[in-house]
């Protein structure tokens, strides 16, 4: 097997154990949590699905004995355990729909949300970016630097509230929360996307700006090239190798935000679900979609890995 | 929550890091007044932060009020100062209770070596498999509301970073010439650890902690504001951002208050280490 082989095998084995931790940590977690809840499950439950007006004593002990919660904790967390190593994440407790459909719906939300704030980023990271590493110490390199330093510091939910109150509420050009139409995918996208591009600028600029004094360059004006077309066939293409590894790690760092500004903004991906399935004491939820948005976090961060070693030789030693 | 220090760290230069620039001067002296005002504030003003006063909701700033008053009728000033006292109470803890162990278990792991080091490390690698946030949710999930699923699922998201890091730079430290020589003449363990090891891991470790720091201050917010962390009634900056929502036509330099005690806190952290270097 090549070094390459080896490093791969080494990587795969590393995410493979975290993807077995994510599964037992959502177990275990699942499981306490069972445990601590006050009060009877099977009546929340119960009023949740028929209305706190419909729901009787026999109405709760049907959904006992449908959900298996008079069963001991342990047994139960056995039989979701078990389940889950053939793929099944068994039943959202409060709408009564297998766990798995509703995250795939989910998941198709938050990922559409998720491309929508690398996109957003992009279009402002990539022209600043670029631009101050062209003038470094220039005006725009000093502004955008400012002005990064201080947006990094706003947390998502302020950035989503702040935009909201902004555009929403205060000029009415675009929705407020939801999922109607394309409009309802900008503030989200906005919120999360100038949080990235706060860092990510700063990472293209100094891509750009190594790029721009290495000699290779020097030596391709020299040869005669234009600077027109020094800069699009050399200079971008050589800082691109640490800006798409940028971009990964930021599409790992994404999974937290989601969950936030899903929220905020009423998104019905898996964030939110998440979040409201922890109101709704939806045990299976909680396992269901915490255990998605693990895995994915570990898988993301896998293609980030494997990425760094296809581009970059030299962290195949590591 | 973990990605982005790290990149900081690096930049971190041990000879220069105690030049102060203007802007971690801005940063320090920002974050002293805070300090002080959630120290002293609750003292000097010493209203009740959950008194209502339903005659007076929604006020503008008076002699009594000086930051108006909220739906409820409860002062702003005392409302703020109490949600600071909380917040920074809660990140100075979780940052000690991270850092101490982590940054102790990196030097000791790495000194001795063999299968303890190998086993802490993979145990760090468990530990990064769940995204921060994620832990500190799913603690709050099993105890809605209480300060401790905070405190504890903050402190264990953090605890990692310190330990990495340490690791990673007492390995260099303890493979340089000089420390090779001391050990040779015998020198004890707390001198290396004294003169070598503190002097190059400080400077990355305070980073590491004002970014933690930062980290836990908009944790508990957010948590708070799509309510699963501190509940109401609590005057908590995130919980107040979800009350004075609302009430934003009638009143929009109500909630724009809160806002901008974390914004300028989550700053205050940033710049005070040098976060002006941006990656």
């Amino acid at each position: 097997m090549s070094s390459f082989g080896k490093t791969v095998f080494a990587v795969l084995a590393t995410r493979g154990l975290q993807a077995v931790v994510v599964a037992v940590i959502v177990g275990i977690v699942s499981f306490v949590m069972m445990q601590s809840l006050p009060g009877d499950a099977a009546y929340r439950i119960a009023a949740g699905r028929y209305g706190y007006d419909m729901m009787d004593a026999a109405a709760a002990e049907a959904v006992r004995l449908e959900l298996g919660l008079d069963q001991p904790a342990i047994v139960q967390l056995w039989s979701w355990l078990t389940m889950l190593a053939q793929f099944d994440l068994g039943i959202s407790a409060v709408y009564g729909t297998p766990v798995a459909d509703e995250i795939t719906t989910q998941l198709g939300y938050s990922m559409l949300l998720a491309v929508g704030a690398v996109v957003a980023s992009l279009l402002i990271a990539l022209p600043l970016g670029i631009a101050s590493g062209l003038k470094p110490n220039g005006l725009l390199d000093h502004v955008t630097l400012g002005v990064s330093i201080f947006i990094r510091a706003i947390p998502s939910f302020a950035l989503g509230v702040l935009l909201v109150l902004i555009f929403a509420v205060q000029l009415n050009l675009l929705p407020v929360a939801g999922f109607k139409s394309f409009a309802n995918l900008i503030l989200p996208s906005l919120t999360l996307g100038l949080g990235l591009a706060a860092v990510s600028n700063r990472v293209i600029r100094d891509a750009v700006v190594d790029a721009m004094s290495a000699d290779w360059r020097l030596f391709s004006r020299t040869k005669g090239l234009s600077a027109q077309r020094t800069l699009s066939r050399h200079v971008l293409r050589n800082a691109a190798l640490p800006v798409v590894t940028y971009v990964g790690v930021q599409l790992a760092y994404l999974i937290e935000g989601v969950v936030i500004v899903e929220t905020v903004f009423a998104w019905p991906g898996i964030g939110h679900a998440l979040v409201h399935a922890i109101f709704g004491r939806d045990i299976a939820m909680v396992q269901g979609t915490a255990l998605v948005l693990g895995l994915t976090y570990v898988a993301l961060n896998l293609i980030v890995d494997l990425t760094c070693r296809c581009i970059d030789p030299r962290t195949r030693r590591a | 929550m973990t990605n982005q220090t790290e990149i900081m760290v690096d930049v971190t230069q041990t000879s220069s890091y105690f030049k102060l620039s203007p802007s971690r001067l801005l940063g320090l002296g920002l974050m002293t007044l805070l300090v002080i005002a959630a120290i002293t504030g609750p003292a000097l003003i010493g209203g009740d932060p959950n008194k209502q006063s339903l005659l007076h909701t929604l006020e503008g700033p008076s002699i009594a009020h000086p930051l108006g008053t909220d739906n409820l009728g409860r002062d702003m000033a005392s409302r703020l100062l109490s949600g600071a006292q909380l917040s920074l109470s809660l990140a100075f803890l979780s940052v000690i209770t991270a850092g101490l162990p982590g940054a102790i278990l990196g030097v000791t792991a790495t000194w001795f070596g063999g299968w303890p080091d190998r086993l802490l490390g993979a145990f760090a690698d468990a530990v990064l498999a769940l995204p921060g946030l994620l832990l500190v949710l799913m603690l709050a999930a099993i105890s809605p509301g209480s300060w401790w699923a905070l405190y504890v699922g903050i402190s264990l998201t953090l605890w990692v970073e310190y330990f990495r890091y340490t690791r990673q730079r007492t390995r260099i430290v303890l493979a340089e010439p000089s420390v090779e020589a001391s050990r040779l003449l015998g020198l004890g363990p707390w001198l290396l650890i004294r003169r070598h090891i503190i002097p190059e891991i400080g400077p990355g470790l305070l980073t590491i902690a004002a970014f933690g720091a930062a980290t836990a201050v908009t944790a508990v917010a957010a948590l708070g504001f799509i309510s699963v962390g501190i509940r109401p009634p609590t005057a908590e900056w995130g919980v107040m951002m979800t009350e004075l929502l609302p009430y934003w036509r009638e009143a929009p330099f109500l909630i724009l208050q809160p806002v901008a005690c974390l914004i300028l806190t989550v700053l205050a952290l940033h710049l005070s280490v040098g976060g002006a270097r941006l990656p």
